[in-house]
């Protein structure tokens, strides 16, 4: 077992257990926290093909998970947003309760 | 391997699993903060000093604080009447089983073709990442600052109180 | 002999790490550093505490506390055998995990910060390469922390001041970095050693330190404005002040956990001042360079305490500024002005060395100034008090 190997196992398992929260739970907060987990993963994923790879001096891997923060950052700010306006029309954020077209 | 990458993937897959399991929203986000820290220092591990130090600024100060504000605007420190795993628990965890055994499978499966290339320390300085954002990635990099534009002013204008009605 | 009195703490590491065997050594000169910043530090917050309470007093036209010892030196003794003795009372209601890690989390992410500071000539504990920016990432968990002791108490006034403390935080952490990217953008380099060697050298017997440029001196005010948001003191230490929200966010804490939350918000207050004088002030570098043959370290020790000093004079001085104030000034004062400073910086940079861009730069900034303070006086919002009544 080399070390990519690891480090690519532990990313898998952090990337389900996020796609097991963002599937299973009522709360939309929750269903972002899995988001952020499964990004995380991926996140992990590419620093460790950079580290492990050919070329770490192209500084490919180091790059793209660099602007995969930033831009997670971004997703987070209007994700929750939306939560929030959500939470004020429907004075709820159960999933499951918003289970019809009509407002 | 180290001691000290066992120790760190524990925490951070502990961290995500309290994130996700936990009845209490804000000690879910809390436990997501651990995840994040675990992570980081996962990279520190990957020699990545840089994506390590952002992603304590970026995740913990800034993505953390965001969610646990959310939950507080939003009243998720109550439990809803159901429970908190949906209707749909047992689809949802089969569905994420299987994602793992392929993803699992797939890395032990090609364990032995591992890329061929210099396992020493990579000596990346910040100063390479900032000559690199600015010739080869400055594209991505305007890109990127117009999307943080972009998202600060629709998350504001999204979650701001809409002005009432006159009556 | 200076030099030997310069690294004389370096020369007693070397000393005591001999005693160890070779495979040792480096692991216990880390160890030896850790000790000496764990014990010097809170050394120096007792003494502040002392320092700032008969300042204050002074200021405020009374004498302060002059019983414990001669003229009241002993004072933190004796409140530290007091918040050590006293009951910890953790309410009923209260999350006690969450409760119990938040000073903790405070406490050990304050510290962290002290490692990358360069306290002397070669005395920085670690040399990385992106020092300052690993020294904001761990100012930023100590937001985490404020935000948890609010919640976990499940106390209506310290949820609010934690909320309102966090808001404040997050609001100048943004003009904080941006007045230290004009640093790095002239220096180069993120590593706070680096920032200190460009700082080192001297024209005319004249140091080159930042604050002596036009947009270092605009640089430094802000730096210094937002590293007092940032330490929530006042004038911006709303979320704590007594006279509105009982305590804040550390209303119910009591006994050593209140004590770790003082202890970690003067060592942060220490940690940036370090900071500001590493990347303003010059550091360890002497003012002048005749001067040169004292310390290093003293230095370092004397521009810190001139800081603590100037913050304790702002503190009996000043009126607090209400959250709204605080938060406008910070977004529409602060943040547009350390841009600006960016750009002048820039400049700086590449209209070459003459007078040109001495007069320039300065130019710019104190039109840029005065402008912008004439913009908000103009619509009354910085104007004189109005009063509104409830209804």
């Amino acid at each position: 077992m080399n070390p990519l190997a690891g480090f690519l196992l532990v990313a898998a398992l952090l990337f389900s257990i996020g796609l097991a929260g963002a599937l299973t739970r009522r709360n939309a907060i929750l269903v972002l926290i899995g988001i952020e987990l499964m990004l995380n993963a991926a996140n992990l994923n590419l620093i460790a093909f950079w580290r492990y790879g050919p070329h770490p001096e192209a500084l490919t891997g180091m790059m793209f998970a660099i602007f995969s923060i930033a831009v997670a950052a971004a997703e987070a700010a209007v994700g929750l947003g939306l939560v929030i306006h959500l939470h004020r029309h429907a004075h709820t954020t159960d999933l499951d309760a918003m289970n019809r077209m009509r407002g | 391997m180290s001691f000290a990458f066992y120790l760190i993937a524990a925490l951070t897959l502990a961290g995500g699993l309290a994130a996700v399991l936990l009845k209490n929203t804000v000690h879910c986000a809390l436990a997501l903060t651990v995840a994040f820290a675990g992570q980081a220092l996962l990279f520190l591990d990957l020699d990545a000093q840089f994506a390590g130090f952002a992603q304590i600024l970026v995740y913990i100060g800034a993505v953390a604080i965001l969610v646990v504000f959310a939950i507080l605007l939003t009243k998720g420190s109550e439990t809803p009447k159901g429970g908190v795993y949906s209707k749909h628990w047992l689809a949802g965890l089969v569905i994420a089983a299987a994602v793992f055994s392929m993803l699992g499978w797939a890395v032990i499966w090609s364990v032995h073709a591992v890329p061929r290339g210099p396992v020493g320390t990579p000596a990346v300085t910040v100063l390479d990442i900032g000559n690199a954002l600015m010739s080869r990635y400055v594209l991505p990099l305007e890109i990127v600052a117009l999307l943080l534009t972009a998202a600060m002013i629709g998350a504001v204008i999204i979650a701001m109180h809409e002005k009432e009605r006159a009556k | 002999m200076t030099e030997r009195l310069d690294l004389i703490f370096v020369l007693i590491q070397q000393w005591l790490v001999g005693f160890l065997p070779g495979a040792w050594r480096p692991a216990a000169g880390v160890v030896l550093s850790v000790v000496a910043i764990v014990c010097l530090f809170p050394a120096l917050f007792a003494l502040t505490t002392v320092f700032e309470r008969k300042g204050l007093a002074r200021i405020q036209n009374r004498i302060g506390p002059n019983r414990v010892g001669p003229l009241g030196i002993l004072q933190p003794i004796a409140d530290g055998i007091k918040s050590l003795t006293k009951e910890d009372i953790v309410p009923l209601s209260a999350d006690a995990v969450v409760h119990f890690l938040a000073p903790v989390l405070l406490v050990v992410a304050v510290f962290m910060g002290f490692a990358v500071l360069p306290m002397g000539r070669n005395m920085a504990l670690v040399d990385m390469d992106a020092g300052l920016l690993f020294f904001f990432a761990i100012g930023a968990s100590t937001e985490l922390s404020v935000f948890m002791a609010g919640w976990s108490s499940r106390n209506k006034y310290s949820l609010l001041g934690a909320m309102r403390a966090v808001a404040q935080m997050i609001s100048y952490e943004v003009p904080l970095l941006l007045s230290s990217v004009a640093v790095v953008m002239i220096t180069g380099s993120l590593s706070l050693t680096k920032i200190v060697a460009a700082q080192n050298q001297y024209t005319w017997g004249l140091p080159h330190w930042y604050i002596f440029t036009p947009w270092g001196l605009a640089g430094f005010l802000m730096y210094a404005i937002a590293a007092t948001a940032e330490t929530n003191r006042s004038p911006f230490d709303l979320p704590e002040g007594e006279s509105e929200l009982v305590a804040g966010y550390h209303t119910e804490y009591s006994g050593f956990k209140f004590a770790l939350f003082f202890l970690g918000e003067y060592l942060a207050m220490f940690s940036i001042s370090g900071l500001g004088t590493t990347l303003f002030l010059g550091g360890w570098s002497a003012p002048l360079q005749i001067l040169g043959w004292v310390p290093s370290w003293i230095w370092f020790f004397s521009k810190l305490m001139l800081s603590i000093f100037v913050f304790i004079w702002l503190r009996g001085t000043l009126p607090r500024l209400r959250q709204d104030q605080l938060m406008n000034f910070a977004w529409k004062f602060v943040l547009p002005l350390t841009l600006l400073n960016l750009m002048v910086a820039a400049a700086w940079r590449f209209l070459g060395d003459g007078w040109e861009r001495w007069v320039i730069c300065s130019a710019v900034v104190v039109i840029a100034y005065t402008g912008m303070a004439w913009a908000g006086m103009r619509h009354g919002h910085f104007g004189p008090r109005s009063y509104r009544y409830a209804e």
